[in-house]
This record gives C-alpha cells, sequence and structure tokens, in this order.
C-alpha cells in the first residue's frame, strides 16, 4: 500500500535557510546543508527546497543570466545530494528547460513551477514531454479573501491571477504536471493548521497526488489534510522549531489511521 | 576493483545514482561512449523519462549492439532502474507504441488502478514490496520494506518466474525482475535510504562474484 508522505520544506533565501510568514516576513534560521544532515539521519520520506530569493533581477531576454542566478543556490543541491539518499524537488524562480536540465544534473528528482506556469502553461507540457509527468511538480499558491472566495496568485503571492485554484488545478494535470503543491498563503506561518477547504477542492478536482503546505502548528494538523484529500502532507516551519518533527508527525499520523512509512 | 559502468543517455538524474552506488562501495564510471561498455565488469542502467524518448536516446548514443553484445552474449552483471527496467521489455505503450530493447520478454503498460478507489497516477511515494526471491538484490531485506517510487507505467513479463518482487497500488504490478544476469527495479533504491543502499550492495556483491 502505497504511503502518505510526510514532506519538510526548506525556504531558501539568499543561500541562507528562512521561515516565513504569509509570504511577506523572512527570517534566517539557519545553515541549508547542516539541517538537510539532520533529515538524511532521520530518513525523511521527500525533501523540497524552494528558493525564493528575489534580488536576482530577471532579464529575460539574456538566458546565461537566468543559470547564473541559480548557480549558488545549485551548489547547494550538489552538496547535499551526495550524501541525500532521498527523492528531493527544487523550486524557485524556474523559467526555462535549460535551467530544469541544470537542476536534475545538480541532483534534483523534480523540479515545481509556479509564476512561469502561469506565463506559459505550454512550458508544463513540455518539462512533462522531455523530463516525465512525474518529474514535473507545479507549486499553486491560494490566497482566501475576506468574502471566503480563493484566488491564485503568482510572484510570491503579490500578483493575483482571477482564477480559482481547483481551475488552475485541473488545468495544470492536464498539461502534464504530475504532482500539485499546494500552498495557502494565510496560513503560511500561523500555525493554525491546513486550509482544508482548499485542499479538498483542488484533491477532488484532479487525479493526480496533492501536497499540502501551509499553517501546521501542531503534528495533529497533517491527519486533518490527509482527510481532505492530500496525499502528502508538507511543513516548512515547524520542522525547525519542534523537537524530532519527523518521529512525532509519523506518530500522530498512524495514530490517526493514516498508512506512514515508520 | 570492478569497472561499474553508468549509462549517461541524457534520461534523468545520474548524479543520485552514482552518488548511492559510490556510498555503497563501488566507483562508478558515468559514460556517453559505447564502447565502454566492452571493458565494463557490469552495467547500470538508470534513468526516468517515457519510453520512446529512451529508446531514441539509447539508439543514437549508438548504445543498442554494445548493449546486447554485454548484456546476453557476454552475460555481464546488468542492473536497470525505473526506466531503465521498463526498457529491457519488448515494447512501451507510453506517448504511442515503441519497441523495447526486448532483453526481457514482456510489454510495458500503463498502470490501470480500479477508477473506483483513490490511487492517484502517476504512482508516487514509498510502498511496501512482496518479495518473492531473497537470495539476489533482497538478501538480509525484510518482506514489506518500503522502497520509492515514481512512475505511471509497469512492466508486464510474459514469463512471470522473472518476477522477484511485486507492490501494489490499486492494482498488483511488477516492482523488480531477476533473471541470470539481468536485474532490474522499478523503484528507485538510489531514493531509498538504507534500504536502497542496501539492495546496492547486494547487487554489487554478485558483480564481484560474476
Amino acid at each position: 500500500m502505497l504511503k502518505k508522505r510526510l514532506i519538510p520544506v526548506l525556504l531558501l533565501q539568499n543561500g541562507q535557510l528562512v521561515r516565513s510568514e504569509k509570504f511577506t516576513l523572512h527570517q534566517v534560521i539557519g545553515n541549508p546543508i547542516h539541517e538537510v544532515e539532520r533529515f538524511n539521519h532521520w530518513s525523511v520520506d521527500e525533501l523540497i527546497y524552494l528558493d525564493i530569493s528575489r534580488d536576482d533581477h530577471y532579464d529575460l531576454r539574456r538566458d546565461d543570466k537566468k543559470v547564473r542566478g541559480l548557480s549558488s543556490s545549485l551548489e547547494i543541491l550538489t552538496e547535499v545530494s551526495k550524501t541525500c539518499f532521498m527523492p528531493l524537488t527544487w523550486g524557485g524562480r524556474i523559467r526555462s528547460l535549460e535551467q530544469m536540465q541544470a537542476i536534475f544534473a545538480a541532483g534534483a528528482d523534480k523540479i515545481t513551477l509556479n509564476t512561469q506556469a502561469w506565463r506559459e502553461p505550454a512550458l508544463i507540457t513540455e518539462a512533462a514531454r522531455r523530463y516525465g509527468s512525474q518529474a514535473v511538480v507545479v507549486s499553486i499558491d491560494a490566497r482566501r479573501h475576506p468574502d471566503g472566495r480563493l484566488e491564485v496568485c503568482v510572484e510570491g503571492g503579490r500578483e493575483a491571477t482571477g482564477m480559482a485554484p481547483e481551475d488552475w488545478a485541473r488545468k495544470v494535470e492536464a498539461l502534464g504536471a504530475g504532482e500539485i503543491l499546494l500552498q495557502s498563503i494565510d496560513r503560511d506561518g500561523t500555525a493554525r493548521g491546513y486550509d482544508l477547504d482548499l485542499i479538498q477542492r483542488v484533491a477532488a478536482a484532479t487525479r493526480i497526488p496533492v501536497i499540502a503546505l501551509g499553517g501546521v502548528g501542531d503534528f495533529m494538523h497533517y491527519a486533518k489534510g490527509i482527510e481532505a484529500g492530500a496525499s502528502a502532507v508538507a511543513a516548512a516551519n515547524l520542522w525547525h522549531f519542534k523537537e524530532l518533527a519527523d518521529r512525532g508527525g509519523k506518530r500522530a499520523l498512524a495514530r490517526a489511521g493514516v498508512a506512514v512509512r515508520m | 576493483m570492478a569497472r561499474i559502468v553508468v549509462i549517461d543517455y541524457g534520461m534523468g538524474n545520474l548524479s543520485s545514482v552514482c552518488n548511492a552506488l559510490a556510498a555503497a562501495g563501488a566507483t562508478p564510471l558515468r559514460t556517453r561512449h559505447p564502447e565502454e561498455l566492452a571493458t565494463a565488469d557490469a552495467i547500470i542502467l538508470p534513468g526516468v523519462g517515457a519510453f520512446a524518448a529512451g529508446m531514441e536516446n539509447l539508439r543514437a548514443g549508438g548504445f543498442l549492439p554494445a548493449l546486447r553484445e554485454a548484456v546476453l552474449e557476454q552475460g555481464k552483471p546488468f542492473l536497470g532502474i525505473c526506466l531503465g527496467m521498463q526498457l529491457l521489455a519488448d515494447s512501451g505503450s507510453e506517448h504511442g507504441h515503441s519497441a523495447g530493447l526486448g532483453l526481457i520478454p514482456g510489454r510495458v503498460e500503463r498502470l490501470a488502478p480500479p477508477p473506483d478507489g483513490d490511487f492517484r497516477l502517476p504512482h508516487i511515494g514509498w510502498n511496501d514490496l512482496a518479495i518473492r526471491r531473497h537470495d539476489g538484490l533482497y538478501a538480509d531485506l525484510p518482506d514489506g520494506e518500503n522502497f520509492y517510487f515514481v512512475h505511471s507505467y509497469v512492466f508486464v513479463a510474459d514469463d512471470p518466474g522473472v518476477v522477484s518482487s511485486t507492490c501494489e497500488h490499486g492494482v498488483e504490478f511488477t516492482a523488480s525482475l531477476e533473471a541470470g544476469n539481468i536485474s532490474a527495479v522499478q523503484f528507485h533504491p538510489e531514493k531509498s535510504h538504507r534500504a536502497g543502499l542496501k539492495l546496492l550492495s547486494n547487487w554489487l556483491s554478485r558483480v564481484g562474484k560474476a
């Protein structure tokens, strides 16, 4: 039986590990390589890296510059993949197939697209054709408005798209995405638990696995995400501030009757 | 020291495979040159991606005759991983019908779990194996061990006798093949932490004896 996955998400900003709150507040919390050694020692199910640096200004006319902008973070990936024998997903600022090639070569198994998938949906299809759907994750960042309406946002939450998350999810699946990383912007860093309605909507609209992210503050929140339809439950901040974050999370899931790999 | 050659044909993440082999005690050599197979003691064909693209890249790289010679005629130990397992089949149906290497009789088809259950595809994540043979890849690994899978297509072998483990995702499917000098796994040992490293070192110890 396929196990539900428990996934730490590492947020990188200019080569540092950071914690995030509502996509706006970022605080440096440590060295990305040391943290990963801990996760490797714990034998975690999988790792997701999101490079949320914004300092690099992308000039779309200069391909060489785009690749160079990634290189310092890719050094981290190269280093990490030497000793981590677990699945690695890499995302953030990916704009082209050439960048994906560099990321896979550095040791990633999957890439995740967000803003560029919205700007250039054909890139999802091209990536899936070249690397297989299983290697192409689309990240969806959703904001809940005061009236309860959900809307997909891109550019790190700064640009609204006018589209509902379930509609965009359906579309990216049809375009060839193999997995969805679904993040609630409002819950980010709040420790209030997942936006379960958001997970339900997207999981019901698709047949590909959905990874839930955003809002976990307690191990008990994970099982709620699975019940809402997620195939994997992810968190970022919690992994740095709770003791035994992997074991504790897995035990809470198992106690709730969820099949996990212990 | 045994010469373990990892075929680089532009299909996915070879560094992980090489890093894991190094951790399991080998010194792998990755190559784009088919003539390296002639001097290899053992061969690994890794890979992720689509069947047709994989075959096309092997053909374009000149690997088809060299693989046949090394694996079938000279009987060198061979390990196929994920797409590298699927390509052993006679044919694949991903993005249209295409011929495979034909080293193990069978075909590659899309996994077809029952539509009424919540069996999402691709099949991504950790799943446990029902191990049928404990004398090769799975020596000292317990039945029910979890490995990391990421795929939508599966190998359907003509001869069930070559299937050394199965897995289930709504339907039972082949998780590994062991037939003489040929071994192949649908999952990713290089991504399966300690269990995966153990499997690789089991394979490597067979290479030593070959």
